[in-house]
């Protein structure tokens, strides 16, 4: 089972302030963290590995610093890592994304399974996973939240529907998203530690992998960014003010005009 | 470079440090530098210096303008034969869209044993593309990957919208990789650009913290998903007319790549907050998981379902299904009563249209006074309780 999981560098956005004044983005202090979702696929990653045999790559596109999540997806139990870095890769929609790494999994070769998390938090897309698996040509399973077993080239899974699970088989190679349920990521460990200390993480471009530039990018993007802006809210609520039980008493007394209780 | 600083032009005034929403411009030595990573190509730096002295090197590409495409497409999920709500919130919204173009809104509908296909007419459709068979039954997405992307070719229409439901966006990526043009995620606004005839997306990004408006000039069809709720559903007339097209299902769709060998209804599922009228949902302010007891009981004195924001679910005090927001669910109820929830726009982006919300916070400046109908400010461990009692008395 060679195996290949998809990371991404993102700000840890959930901590994210606006500058009320300026109205930006505050930066400082926002560290640069492993996509929460993508570390449940590492784990699974490394728990098939465990389970079937085989290795696990860490694939990550993205500037030089996102070296410092592949470094430490081999703390937490990859072989190896390789980091796709080229200004070409720069500006990627989800379509050019995908079509790059599309093109770094076929240069791996030999790779059964790719794991990707359900979606990052910075795009909240989830739509890398998918369009991989077309670029790829492959099977795609989304929401998968356990594998049951592996054989003969034949992958077995329950995935969360929104009314209930569904157990399905694919043919691998294959293409699956992961959700947090599916385990719980273990810590560090010493060896891992020892072991991304001294490796080697290369460096993929895109001549590396025979991207082509007008694909990659900006440039292979099909989708523009034309405008960004600050949800601005001018509503103000009506305050109920006044010790708790006069205000607990007037928005009572709201409800029943309004006939919602 | 994708955007750059003409040195010789900047005069250092840091007009573009403060206009750029990501902070990415610093000005070093009397020149602006910006950061490319994360940078996303706005132009808010560019369209800020009085001095022409940044320069963005976007797609020149146009739409195609041959008019080969036309037609405003919504695909309408159905789940054992019943269309999803938010098929008809998407042709509410399509058929607008295809007025302001001047082109026809059909909707796409593939399934087993369809009922009420006349109600996608009713909702706006002006045609119907139908694929109900048998063969259909107890699928995954692939033959729906398949045939959504034989007809778009077939038919080449301009816009396709989809449900940003779990389905959705598990099959709807794969059709737009297959189609190889854009998709945007999530969309909370949608409108026609008059001139280009480009389709404006509005998605919340970097977590819901900033909106962004995206196109996609030079690929069709321009495709994009919206959750449900987001949009709402018009009044149905019944007295339109509509073609209803049947189209024959190609076996071929349908590999033995992937293969649905069970499904298992999760019946201890009873969060079921988007059909919920009223809705309680807690936040951080709550400090510790046990305190989630206060949410329950209010709740249960409203008759009204469980929701948090994301800080507990990430915490690990109260499980996903529970989420609301731009990465849990979107709900519209009629009465929604945030507690300890300070309103980060990825929260608002999932209840802010609820007819009816009632915030509590102690935090007077908090952002979720702001989509409020009520606020009460104060310490939510003595009004909560104070309000069930109330409640349960009524």
């Amino acid at each position: 089972m060679n195996i290949a999981v998809c990371l991404k560098q993102v700000p840890g956005t959930t901590e994210v302030k606006i500058d009320p004044v300026k109205n930006t983005l505050i930066r400082q202090g926002i560290k640069n963290i492993t996509n929460p979702f993508d570390t449940y696929a590492l784990e699974e990653g490394v728990r098939l590995k465990e389970r079937f045999g085989g290795r696990v790559t860490a694939l990550s596109m993205g500037p030089p610093q996102a070296v410092e999540i592949l470094r430490e997806a081999i703390t937490l139990g990859a072989d190896d890592a390789v980091l796709l870095s080229d200004v070409a890769f720069a500006g990627a929609d989800t379509w050019a994304t995908s079509y790059t790494l599309g093109k770094a999994v076929r240069k791996l070769n030999n790779i059964d399974l790719v794991i990707c998390g359900r979606q990052t938090i910075d795009g909240d897309t989830g739509q890398v996973g998918p369009e991989l698996a077309e670029m790829l040509g492959v099977p795609f399973i989304a929401y998968v939240s356990k594998v049951e077993d592996i054989k003969t080239g034949l992958l077995r899974v329950q995935r969360m529907v929104e009314d209930g699970y569904e157990t399905i088989e694919a043919h691998l190679p294959a293409v699956i998203t992961v959700v947090k349920e599916i385990n719980k990521p273990r810590l560090p460990s010493l060896r891992g530690q020892m072991k991304a200390k001294s490796a080697q993480i290369p460096t993929w471009t895109a001549q590396d992998i025979g991207v082509e530039k007008e694909r990659a990018g900006l440039a292979g993007s099909a989708t523009q960014v034309v405008k960004v802006f600050f949800p601005q809210r001018t509503h103000r609520a009506e305050m109920l003010k006044g010790e708790p039980s006069t205000q607990v008493e007037a928005l009572v007394e709201k409800l029943r005009e309004a006939k919602l209780v | 470079m994708a955007i750059r600083v003409v040195k010789e032009k900047c005069t250092g005034c840091e007009t573009c440090v403060s206009a750029c929403p990501f902070g990415l411009i610093d000005v070093i030595d009397g020149t602006a530098r910006i950061k490319v990573e994360g940078c996303n190509l706005c132009g808010a730096c560019k369209d800020a210096c009085a001095f022409e002295a940044i320069e963005i090197g976007k797609l020149v590409a146009e739409a195609p303008a041959t008019g080969e495409h036309h037609g405003v497409w919504v695909f309408a999920e159905q789940r054992n034969g019943e269309i999803k709500g938010v098929a008809y919130e998407l042709l509410a919204k399509g058929r607008k869209l295809a007025d302001t173009l001047k082109t026809e809104l059909c909707a796409v509908c593939f399934g087993a044993g369809v009922r009420n296909v006349d109600s996608l007419t009713a909702a706006g459709a002006d045609k119907v593309y139908l694929i109900d068979t048998t063969l259909l039954m107890n699928q995954t997405e692939d033959p729906y990957v398949a045939e959504l992307t034989r007809l778009a070719r077939e038919y080449k229409p301009e816009v396709i919208l989809a449900g940003a439901t779990p389905f959705g966006r598990s099959f709807f990526p794969r059709v737009a990789a297959q189609l190889h043009t854009g998709l945007t995620a999530d969309c909370t606004g949608l409108d026609i650009e008059p001139e280009k005839k480009l389709l404006l997306q509005t998605r919340p990004t970097f977590g819901g913290n900033i909106m962004a408006i995206i196109i996609c000039p030079a690929k069709r069809p321009q495709m994009s998903t919206v959750r449900p709720r987001v949009f709402r559903r018009g009044v149905p007339d019944l007295s339109r007319k509509g073609q209803i097209v049947r189209v024959d299902f190609k076996k071929e769709a349908v590999t033995a790549r992937t293969k649905l060998l069970n499904f298992v209804a999760d019946i201890s599922e009873k969060v079921k907050l988007e059909d919920a009228d009223t809705i309680v949902s807690g936040g951080r302010g709550l400090g510790k998981p046990e305190n989630f007891h206060l949410i329950r009981e209010l709740a249960a004195a409203l008759g009204a379902a469980v929701g948090s924001s994301r800080p507990p679910v990430d915490e690990g005090w109260i499980s996903y299904p529970h989420q609301v927001g731009q990465t849990g669910k979107t709900v519209c109820p009629k009465l929604y009563v945030a507690v300890g929830i300070s309103g980060a726009v990825q929260h608002l982006a999932g209840m802010q249209t609820s007819d009816c919300i009632i915030a509590i916070n102690d935090d007077p400046d908090a952002p979720i006074f702001q989509v409020a109908t009520w606020g009460l400010v104060g310490d939510l461990f003595k009004i909560v309780p104070m309000l069930t009692e109330k409640l349960k008395g009524s």
